[in-house]
């Protein structure tokens, strides 16, 4: 497996992002914050309005590091896309399949395979780890109701019978996500998920995280060289990475919900850390976006064995070795693309 | 006899990839996928000492040229020599630009040592094979140089060498038309490939992913 190299998060939003010679360098008004050189980087993301010289962008796009733009509060603004890399014929196989309403069936099939059986696997481990503290007859019930589903989502003969079990399972499984919150109860519950905007504590870091892990994703997608725009469950919306989102399935509960509830559970973050506005959308503060930048990057470095691979390798590197994967089935090494099963 | 267009040629320098591994000529060549590791970039760096592009130097009867551009219509290949000495000889052929006659010689730069299969020296018998389709000759023998030993190394182009280097364009030229990326039997030399980490050879292992997920099933009920 390829070395993870380093993400760099700007979260000041006074900062311009320029290149001197081989290396970036992150300037505050007149003086210069940071320089670190592009060979140790992977990728680069700016929260807040922060500028960036054509220069960088262009070095960034050669040497394919990924530089992401985000608002403020965290939502994906946009993204530096240099030229379409080789691999024709990777892309032009991805297109056809995606044209294929029955093999797109049979892909999306393994990527909510893996969302479920992972997502029963956080049930599991939670019941596993806090037998004392957490309902197991109702964890247990709904983690069998996921186990079923598993067949069913095998067994699925279109993509909109998919949806509706991946619906149900979603449903099954956020119904007992509040359970999995352990400490600070008062502050951080779970009754639903929100987006636009989030409207409680859980549902602002799930979305923010989720949005570092689409970065992520694409960008491991554009690295193998696959186009992160065409989906196989998401179906094409100008605009939206829906290849990405496909990927994201199987990492969302076992790689960013479980990190979200660590760190409710460890009191990494604190509920000062959010406001809410007159219209009760939760905003997190810099200093809270800035520890979870920081947490999200210490457990990129952590070590697991991937399950199919059998090989050892950081969380930060799932998304790409899940890319590879999906490249190489698509190329045809492999029988079917094979889900990342956490055990 | 066939002969191939000209945005049908392919890379002679494939010839080396495809002696080593043909999954990692199709992964380079087909799919356009090229990891630097030290050793491409070492390699580089010779390559960069000796083309120095289409410089020509004459050392007595012997000119020395310089990444020299040939091409073969028969075998459908393209491609750089690294040198090719020019040698003034009585039963030599016509050079362009200059007077009397020469004896072509190629010579391939590498940067190691000599290897124990023989993907250089087909490579290099590619090159011979261009040239003399190019220049209308025969040539006999061409030079390996390595990096490591300093030494140059004698090849003569028999029957039998050329008859494998047209064998190994062909098969290029099927899999190519094909686009097909063969799997391959993993061995200890997937450890200094440069694309082992785009290639996965585990893959090529018989891997089930059907069998992954049926496992994993069985064990969640």
């Amino acid at each position: 497996m390829r070395k993870l190299l380093n993400t760099v998060y700007i979260t000041s939003p006074d900062s311009y992002l320029s290149l001197d010679g081989e290396n970036l360098v992150i300037q505050k008004g007149s003086t210069e914050a940071a320089r670190l050189p592009l060979h140790n980087l992977e990728s680069i993301i700016a929260f807040g309005y922060t500028g960036a010289s054509p220069a960088l962008m262009g070095a960034c796009a050669k040497r394919n590091i990924a530089l992401s733009f985000m608002s403020q509060s965290g939502k994906f603004l946009s993204r530096v896309v240099g030229e379409v890399r080789g691999n024709v014929t990777l892309r032009k196989a991805q297109y056809r399949l995606s044209d294929n309403m029955e093999e797109s069936t049979k892909i999306a099939r393994n990527f909510i395979f893996g969302k479920i059986y992972n997502g029963r696997w956080v049930i599991e481990r939670a019941t596993r780890d806090y037998s004392e503290r957490l309902d197991a007859i109702k964890l247990k019930k709904v983690s069998e109701g996921l186990a079923k589903a598993l067949n069913l989502v095998l067994n699925s003969r279109n993509l909109d019978e998919l949806r509706g079990f991946e619906g149900e399972s979603a449903t099954q499984y956020f119904s007992v996500f509040d359970d999995l919150i352990l400490q600070q109860k008062d502050k951080f519950f779970f009754h639903g998920r929100n987006k636009r905007p989030p409207l409680d504590n859980v549902n602002a870091m799930l979305s923010f995280v989720y949005t570092l892990l689409a970065h992520d994703t694409a960008a491991a997608l554009e690295t193998v060289g696959l186009d992160p725009y065409v989906g196989f469950m998401h179906r094409d919306r100008p605009g939206r990475i829906s290849l990405a989102l496909d990927l994201m399935e199987e990492l969302r509960n076992v790689y960013a919900d479980r990190f979200v509830i660590s760190l409710i559970n460890k009191r990494v973050v604190n509920f000062s850390g959010f406001m809410q506005k007159e219209d009760g959308a939760v905003i997190m503060d810099d200093d809270t976006r800035r520890t979870i930048l920081q947490a999200w990057q210490n457990r990129k470095q952590e070590k697991i064995t991937h399950p199919f691979l059998q090989e050892k390798l950081e969380w930060g590197l799932v998304p790409y070795a899940q890319a590879m994967l999906l490249a190489r089935f698509i190329r045809g090494d492999l029988d079917e693309y094979p889900p990342f099963l956490w055990k | 006899m066939t002969e191939y267009n000209e945005e049908d040629f392919l890379l002679l320098s494939g010839i080396q990839h495809f002696a080593f591994c043909r999954r990692q000529w199709a992964l380079i060549h087909i799919e356009q996928q090229w990891q630097e590791n030290l050793r491409t970039v070492e390699g580089n760096i010779l390559h960069e000492k000796a083309h120095d592009d289409g410089f020509s130097e004459k050392r007595g009867d012997v000119i020395i040229s310089r990444g020299m551009a040939v091409f073969s219509r028969t075998l459908g290949v393209s491609g750089v020599c690294d040198i090719v000495e020019l040698h003034k000889c009585a039963d030599g052929v016509n050079i362009f630009g200059r007077e009397g006659l020469y004896r072509p010689v190629p010579i391939e730069y590498k940067r190691g040592k000599p290897k124990e299969n023989d993907a250089d020296i087909l490579q290099l018998c590619g090159q011979a094979m261009c040239l003399e389709e190019m220049l209308l000759c025969e040539i006999k023998e061409a030079y390996m140089f390595y990096g490591e030993t300093k030494r140059r190394l004698k090849i003569t182009l028999d029957d039998a060498l050329r008859e494998r280097v047209r064998d190994v364009i062909q098969e290029m030229h099927e899999l190519f038309e094909r686009k097909y990326t063969p799997k391959v039997k993993p061995s200890k030399s997937c450890k200094a490939c440069s694309l082992a980490d785009i290639c996965m050879p585990r893959l090529c292992k018989n891997t089930s992913v059907s069998k992954y997920i049926r496992d994993s099933l069985k064990e969640a009920e």
